[in-house]
């Protein structure tokens, strides 16, 4: 397959402001957050515990309302103020923090889901491109294999391909490899790196791990701690296509040590206020 | 000729798993070479050494009336049987046929109708505020108190009792599987959302196969309790069944049938779970197969 452009997939993020239960314990979880996305770009948000990432995140996907503020994706008003909360849709597709395959669906049939239930596909043609993409993974012999059968590692690239198939503008992903071996990651990276160098999809990828960020991403966006806010964004030039190579080139140490500084200094803030996290 | 060929028909390849009839084969052998079969039957010849020697052997006081295991089963293989009632006398068959008759029509119509409702309770905000305190009212009257009502209601013997199983029955069901729903994890709603499914599709692919762990759970406490309402009733007002066979041989003084009845029952009983929870294994290979590889 010959790598694509990106045409689609740019996301805008303005002022936008979360307030849980207002007018009850009023977490103020994102304050007055701007950000622009462009079509295709790998963006990765850093930032402690409990600071507000993955409700930046579900707003994106329609999973709750935002206070204030607007998300745009590729010039269509998400959500704004007439209109609280975004709907669905599988032009966002998120893989989530704990993983969410269907536990009671086999690999093949998590994947050929999607297309599916939209009516995009027959039932056998869904099964048959699911079949060729869990192939283009390296997951052909575990496609009739239930989640639980097969290791994290796996289920998570399965979910990546599940979400892949139904062709998105944005992949949103939070923390995918927070609870995996460093050696595990390391695989998982390169073919995240290896899914995005053959689809250019726009990824919006939460991390706490700044040198997973810079290794992944085009831009790294450091957030405050609660409320967040953008307090850093660090440009990664290291041309593409990446390999594991680069972890150890001086410009990706210079990178770290950029962006170090910043992530601390709200790391200890969080630390000393106490911060933590629900999801 | 291929000097492989014989051995190849004989069994698959060692590296292969084993599959059909040789999957079968493998399980039994490694099941009787754990030690499970072995402590069952321990268990029970335990349990009847015991019996036999506070009754028939010490002749304890507190089992003065009761007859012993000899005599139990002495005459429940009799093809004569002094008490009338034995493994070959047509009345027995028929008590047993009859109780299993009305479990399966009380079990079948509580799963038919519990399994729906619970699932529709937990999927529906609106449905639920409506019929969860209805439930939760009727739920902890026991169902003994429901016997008068039963007998006032519906005529005959047959409806009563019945009824009183299904519903005994119906509320673990709905309960068990409303749990159920309420257990399934909020990403999988979120993913199924993200996947563009209808409400439908969320209910047929998510909270029904959700459900499925806690319905079993609740389907096998509910058989369970079916029989306990079921010999209940038939205590009460019956005209078969192993309940009646309990109650009448004990008013006949043949107390030797009436421990033959108590032991057929837990048998029966024992029985019916075991299919249940067969048929959830078979309905939830991801989860057997899942914990069959945590060694469980
Ligand atoms: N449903 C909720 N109600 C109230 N507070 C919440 C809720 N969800 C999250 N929070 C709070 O919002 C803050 C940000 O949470 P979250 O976005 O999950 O952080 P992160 O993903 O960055 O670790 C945390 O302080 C958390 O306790
Ligand atoms: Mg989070």
């Amino acid at each position: 397959m010959q790598a694509a452009t990106a045409t689609k997939g740019a996301i805008s993020i303005r002022n936008v402001t979360k307030i849980y239960d207002p007018e009850g314990v009023n977490v103020m979880a994102v304050d007055d957050c701007s950000l622009e996305i462009a079509p295709g770009e790998v963006c990765m948000i850093v930032g402690p515990s409990g600071c507000g990432k993955t409700t930046l995140l579900n707003a994106i996907a329609g999973f709750h309302s935002i206070t204030s503020g607007e998300i745009y994706l590729d010039g269509e008003m998400l959500c704004g103020p007439d209109k609280p909360i975004a709907d669905q849709g599988a032009d966002r597709m998120v893989v989530f923090q704990n993983g969410a395959l269907f536990p009671w669906k086999t690999l093949l049939e998590n994947v050929a889901y999607g297309p599916i239930v939209q009516g995009i596909m027959g039932k056998k043609e869904a099964r048959d491109k699911a079949q060729d993409i869990l192939a283009e993974a390296g997951l052909a012999d575990f496609s009739m294999k239930f989640p639980g059968e097969v290791s994290s590692g796996m289920s998570r690239r399965a979910e990546i391909v599940r979400a892949l198939i139904n062709d998105p503008k944005v992949l949103l992903l939070d923390e995918p490899y927070r609870a995996m071996d460093a050696l595990t990651k390391s695989i998982m990276h390169e073919s995240l790196l290896e899914v995005y160098d053959r689809t250019k999809v726009t990824i919006f990828f939460i991390t706490h791990d700044l040198e997973e960020a810079i290794f992944l991403g085009d831009r790294v966006v450091v957030m405050t701690t609660r409320p967040a806010k953008t307090k850093k964004i660090v440009n990664v030039a290291i041309k593409r296509p990446r390999d594991y190579t680069v972890l150890s080139s001086e410009e990706f140490r210079l990178l770290v040590a950029e962006a170090k500084g910043a992530v601390h200094e709200e790391a200890i803030k969080a630390f000393e206020a106490g911060e933590r996290e629900l999801a | 000729m291929n000097p492989n060929k014989a051995t190849k028909t004989e069994s698959p390849s060692s590296l292969e798993p084993p599959t059909g009839f040789w999957l079968f084969l493998y399980r039994a052998n490694k099941g009787v070479r754990t030690s499970t079969p072995y402590l069952m039957f321990f268990g029970i010849a335990l349990w009847l050494v015991t019996y036999y020697l506070f009754n028939e052997g010490w002749k304890l006081p507190l089992f003065n009336k009761i007859p012993g295991p000899v005599e139990v089963i002495t005459e429940w293989i009799s093809r004569d049987p002094i008490f009338g009632m034995s493994l070959f006398t047509e009345a027995y068959h028929t008590n047993i046929y009859v109780s299993c008759q009305r479990i399966l029509i009380a079990f079948s119509i509580a799963t038919s109708v519990g399994v729906p409702l619970g699932l529709f309770m937990g999927w529906s905000k609106t449905f639920r505020d409506y019929t969860f305190p209805i439930l939760e009212t009727l739920r902890p009257i026991p169902i003994l108190a429901w016997v008068p009502l039963a007998i006032i209601m519906f005529s005959g013997f047959e409806t009563p009792i019945i009824f009183l199983a299904t519903l005994a029955s119906l509320f673990v069901t709905t309960l068990n599987t409303l749990l159920g729903v309420d257990s399934i994890d909020e990403s999988y709603f979120r993913a199924a959302g993200c996947l563009g499914s209808k409400p439908r599709h969320v209910f047929w692919h998510v909270v029904l196969p959700g459900a499925m762990p806690f319905i079993f759970t609740g389907l096998q406490i509910s058989v369970g309790v079916a029989w306990f309402s079921l010999v209940a009733a038939e205590m009460i007002s019956g005209d078969f069944g192993l309940g009646y066979m309990i109650m009448d041989s004990y008013m006949q003084n043949k107390y030797v049938t009436m421990v033959m009845a108590m032991i057929t029952l837990g048998f029966v009983g024992w029985l019916t779970s075991a299919m249940v929870r067969f048929a959830g294994d078979r309905m939830m290979q991801w989860r057997v197969r899942a914990l069959a590889l945590e060694g469980r």
